[in-house]
């Protein structure tokens, strides 16, 4: 068996101010696979996937281990870092208007990255219009500012930016959040597409469950900075074996509902205070099918079924 | 529960919100040093202006008094500050000029941030041709410049306490007027202030109930960073002899010690005195409008990731 | 930047000089409505010398007429004469303009420069010792009155150490020529430079500071780091010309205030330029040149306002649309 492209070992990540965001996360990624990082705000996913690069502000303290080709990230010095950084390893962002240079235009935005790693490279200007034209944008937009593209444009400047290096492996951090569902589905089928194109390793980062089941072959879910079950993308949505995954796969979405963007689980209350964690099972407050003893169990990842894990009491009895 | 009980309690509900909101807005500013600071030296300044009759007799400001002292005493030949070139004690006019110092300050400043929120109210929230008069407006008084036009008003309404007061507030407002129309503008455009329309809320309730409560704190913290500008700018008309001569004010020391040669006398304690005074005020109100600035100003607070 | 855009500033430009024009006019009737009593007291005046004095000062015909000829004196530069010299206004300010531009021009310059380069520093060290002392000396410095200040550096340096002239522009009596007078000026344009730069300094510094601050936390700045981009290099290529853009506007527009602040600290310094004109004219009251200075001050204003405009749309391609 091949070593996977990246391996995380029971990552945590506090930040400053002693909040646990993320409190011993592991996962593979193996080469050209996909896999689907689900949960509501807060869970962790976010602050998952800007550790992977070291993203997260100064004073954020990160344990654990994270191996890219077996070479360890975290410990990697700020050199070699940088290198690693777009040209290994890049980030799709939500495409909010800020997250690019207001005062900078996109085609010189995507030529710095360019340049960033191939100083002395040729063509730089044909190979962001060969860029932008991949993901469907015309070449001479490479000359507007982000303020005169819409959210949908925007967002796929993001994609060619972030494969503007050849990367291995990209982290698409919630890409549709923000659009309306028409755009949300075009730039879906464009990622589905380039990431078979180019044979990427992707980790798609989303609260929506429905879109991961059809875009990744793998599924993790996530909820106060664990992941309570991973498996298969198909059969974690279609028999998910806990609790709160069965929530999230159950509510049906409302077009345009933004009340789903906030509790897509469709459960009632919300997500623990990460300073004030329940004992025991984090869910087990808001869990349909609690029990007395959920609150004294430590739960860990137990298998349930072939190729699947499941943080909960419940896949330790035989069915 | 009958219409009247329902509107006295939500009331109070409300009372009690602002009142735990003022509570939570002070222990935050507690805690930052500069501000506490800033707010101990103003508490020291306020309280030597109203002491002023117990430090120092009201009399000794005057010449006409001081004809039996020496003049351009040092603080060891005449307690506790020395004299000037009449012969008058240093110290009372240091005590008392806190007074027009602090007085100026606070009134032209209100005058200005009045002016200036309710023209920001208005061009903000109605738009159209009524904002654009009043922008016109608002930049046309930016443009003039402070000092000659203070001046000018000066040389007309003639040199009193009032008349500068007037002429300091009416040149500051622009400052304000445009930060407060930004703010309404953005205001304007938020969610919940279209939801309220759609629901037929009248006008009045917006800028009642959605509108001011949001920009009130702005106003604070632009209030307490109009203070320093004003009364930096009474000290320079003083200085230039347009302010009352009949009342001592730190500027017109500063103005006389001028003119009567302390400087190559090198009569420190006639200079350095106000001119201390004044940046411990002017540094307070820096300290506590920034402190200000940061706790209420939503943009500047951290962002949860 | 569409020529249009450009077109639009300066019309708006002019709109507001004009009105300067007319408030100035009527400003100062206000304040001296009748001139010629005012000079000529104590002398008895029959109608005829009164009638013909007016008539040399502008000052026969209604309003309307007055109005009509200062706006046409003012088109051609004429901005009459001035009650202490009898000299041309017009002539005398442009003579006593470049030791004000000068002394104005090297202080913003250099209090730029310093406030932003000290700004950049606090912010990106945020809450280091740097930050802590630089944003304490500039607040101090900012709190200080101006004029105050270069009173203390007078005495300090030229009273009590005597490395720097008390006062004036060049020694009297001296003949130097060329270099050496140029040298000699700028020995004494020292202290009030430093005087003023000190005085602008906290400003600059303050403003970049927290105008960086808020840059810092923007989104774009992560996705810099993730590309790739050293440190320094995300903070000069990305947050810095973003931060930069609220000083600039205050630069331009502090420009054209400084040249009529520097009044009370030309006044110490008696450093021969406008300001020291004004702070002279206010006590005769030379009422002339008050005008005719009030009208080139409101004017420098406006065009640095302009200017200030048309720089920031250019480096922010958000405002150019009109």
């Amino acid at each position: 068996m091949t070593a996977p492209l990246l391996a995380v070992h029971d990552l945590h990540v506090t930040y400053a101010g002693g909040v646990p965001a993320v409190r011993g996360v592991s996962l593979e990624l193996a080469t050209g696979e996909t896999l689907g990082l689900a949960g509501e705000s807060g869970c962790g996913k976010t602050t998952l996937g800007s550790a992977l690069l070291r993203l997260l502000p100064r004073g954020t303290r990160v344990t654990g281990e994270v191996l890219l080709d077996g070479e360890d990230v975290l410990n990697m010095k700020p050199g070699r870092l940088r290198a690693v950084r777009w040209t290994d390893m890049a980030v799709v962002f939500q495409g909010a208007l800020h997250t690019l240079n207001p005062v900078r235009k996109v085609g010189w935005q995507i030529e710095e990255a360019i340049t960033t790693h191939e100083p002395r490279a040729a063509r730089v200007r044909p190979r962001v219009g060969e860029l932008l034209e991949t993901v469907g944008l015309p070449a001479r937009r490479a000359a507007d500012y982000p303020h005169q593209l819409s959210g949908g444009q925007r967002q796929r400047v993001l994609i060619a930016l972030a494969l503007a290096c050849n990367p291995r492996v990209l982290i698409a951090d919630e890409p549709t959040t923000a659009l309306d569902v028409m755009v949300q589905a075009q730039v879906l089928a464009l990622l589905e597409k380039l990431q078979q194109e180019l044979g990427l390793a992707m980790i798609f980062i989303t609260h929506d469950l429905s879109t991961l089941a059809a875009v990744c072959r793998r599924l993790a879910v996530m909820y106060a900075g664990r992941i309570v079950e991973e498996g298969p993308s198909d059969d974690v949505f279609r028999t998910p074996r806990h609790p709160y995954t069965a929530a999230l796969a159950a509510a049906f979405p409302v077009i345009g509902d933004p009340g789903f963007r906030m509790r897509p689980s469709g459960l009632g209350g919300d997500p623990p205070d990460p300073r004030e964690l329940p004992p025991g099972c984090s869910f087990n407050p808001r869990c349909p099918v609690a029990r007395p003893d959920c609150a004294r169990t430590e739960v860990e990842l137990w298998p349930a079924g072939t190729d699947r894990r499941a943080a909960c009491v419940r896949v330790l009895e035989p069915s | 529960m009958s219409t009247a009980a329902t509107t006295a309690s939500a009331r109070r509900i409300a009372w009690q919100r602002r009142r735990r909101a003022a509570a939570r807005v002070w222990s935050e500013y507690r805690r930052d040093v500069p501000g506490m600071i800033g707010l101990g030296l103003l508490v020291l300044v306020v309280l030597m202006a109203l002491a002023a009759p117990l430090l120092a007799d009201e009399g000794e400001l005057r010449a006409v008094n001081a004809v039996g002292n020496p003049t351009w005493a040092t603080p060891s030949e005449f307690a506790p500050l020395g004299t000037d070139n009449l012969g008058r004690s240093v110290w009372a006019q240091f005590v008392w000029g806190s007074r027009i110092s602090l007085l100026v300050g606070l009134a032209a400043t209100a005058i200005a941030i009045v002016v200036g929120a309710l023209v920001g109210i208005v061009a903000g929230f109605f738009g159209g041709p009524v904002s654009s008069i009043l922008m016109r407006l608002t930049e046309w008084f930016l443009v003039i410049p402070f000092l000659p036009l203070a001046i000018v008003l000066a040389s007309i309404l003639g040199p009193s306490v009032e008349n500068i007061i007037f002429v300091i507030g009416i040149t500051s407002w622009p400052a304000t007027a445009l930060v407060v129309r930004a703010q309404v503008l953005t205001l304007r455009e938020r969610l919940y202030v279209e939801r309220s329309r759609a629901l037929g809320a009248t006008r009045r309730h917006l800028l009642g109930r959605h509108i001011l409560p949001n920009v009130s704190p702005l106003i604070v913290a632009n209030l307490t960073l109009t203070v320093p500008v004003v009364i930096l700018s009474e000290t320079t008309l003083s200085f230039l002899g347009l302010g009352d001569p009949t009342r001592a004010s730190w500027g017109k020391m500063l103005e006389e010690s001028f003119a009567a040669g302390a400087l190559t006398r090198n009569a420190w304690w006639y200079y350095l005195p106000p001119g201390i005074g004044i940046m411990m005020v002017v540094l307070a109100f820096v300290l506590i409008g920034h402190a200000l600035e940061q706790i209420l100003d939503p943009r500047l607070r951290e962002r949860r990731s | 930047m569409s020529a249009r855009f450009v077109a639009v500033k300066v019309l708006g430009s002019l709109a507001t000089l004009a009105f300067v024009v007319v408030f100035n006019f009527f400003l100062f009737r206000v304040v001296e409505p009748d001139p010629v009593a005012n000079l000529f007291r104590g002398r008895n005046l029959t109608q005829e010398q009164r009638a013909e004095l007016q008539q040399q000062f502008g000052l026969d015909g209604s309003r309307l007429e007055q109005f009509g000829r200062y706006v046409q004196q003012t088109a051609q530069l004429n901005l009459g004469r001035s009650y202490v010299s009898n000299e041309p206004v017009a002539s005398e300010i442009v003579e006593r303009a470049w030791p004000t531009i000068a002394l104005v021009g090297v202080s913003t310059l250099l209090s730029t420069v310093f406030g932003v380069l000290l700004g950049i520093v606090a912010a990106w060290r945020r809450g280091s010792k740097t930050d802590y002392a630089s944003t304490t000396f500039t607040m101090t410095t900012y709190s200080m009155p101006d004029f105050w200040l270069g009173m203390l550096l007078l005495i300090a340096f030229a009273v009590v150490l005597g490395w720097f002239p008390v006062g004036g522009i060049t020694d009297p009596g001296s003949d130097a020529s060329g270099i050496a007078k140029l040298l000699d000026q700028a020995h004494h344009m020292f202290l009030p430079a430093l005087t003023l730069t000190l005085a602008y300094l906290g400003e600059y510094t303050l403003i970049m500071r927290s105008s960086l601050l808020e840059t810092m936390r923007e989104d774009y700045l992560v996705l810099a780091r993730a590309k790739g981009l050293r440190d320094v290099v995300v903070r000069n290529r990305h947050a810095v010309p973003n931060a930069i853009l609220p000083v600039v506007t205050l630069i331009a527009i502090n420009f054209g205030f400084v040249l009529s602040g520097a009044i009370a600290v030309e006044a110490i310094f008696s450093w021969p330029g406008l300001g020291l004109l004004t702070y002279d004219s206010l006590n005769a009251p030379d009422l002339p040149m008050l005008q005719g200075l009030f009208l080139v001050f409101s004017a420098s204003v406006i065009f640095f306002n302009l200017i200030a405009n048309l720089l920031y749309a250019y480096l922010d391609p958000r405002v150019r649309t009109t």
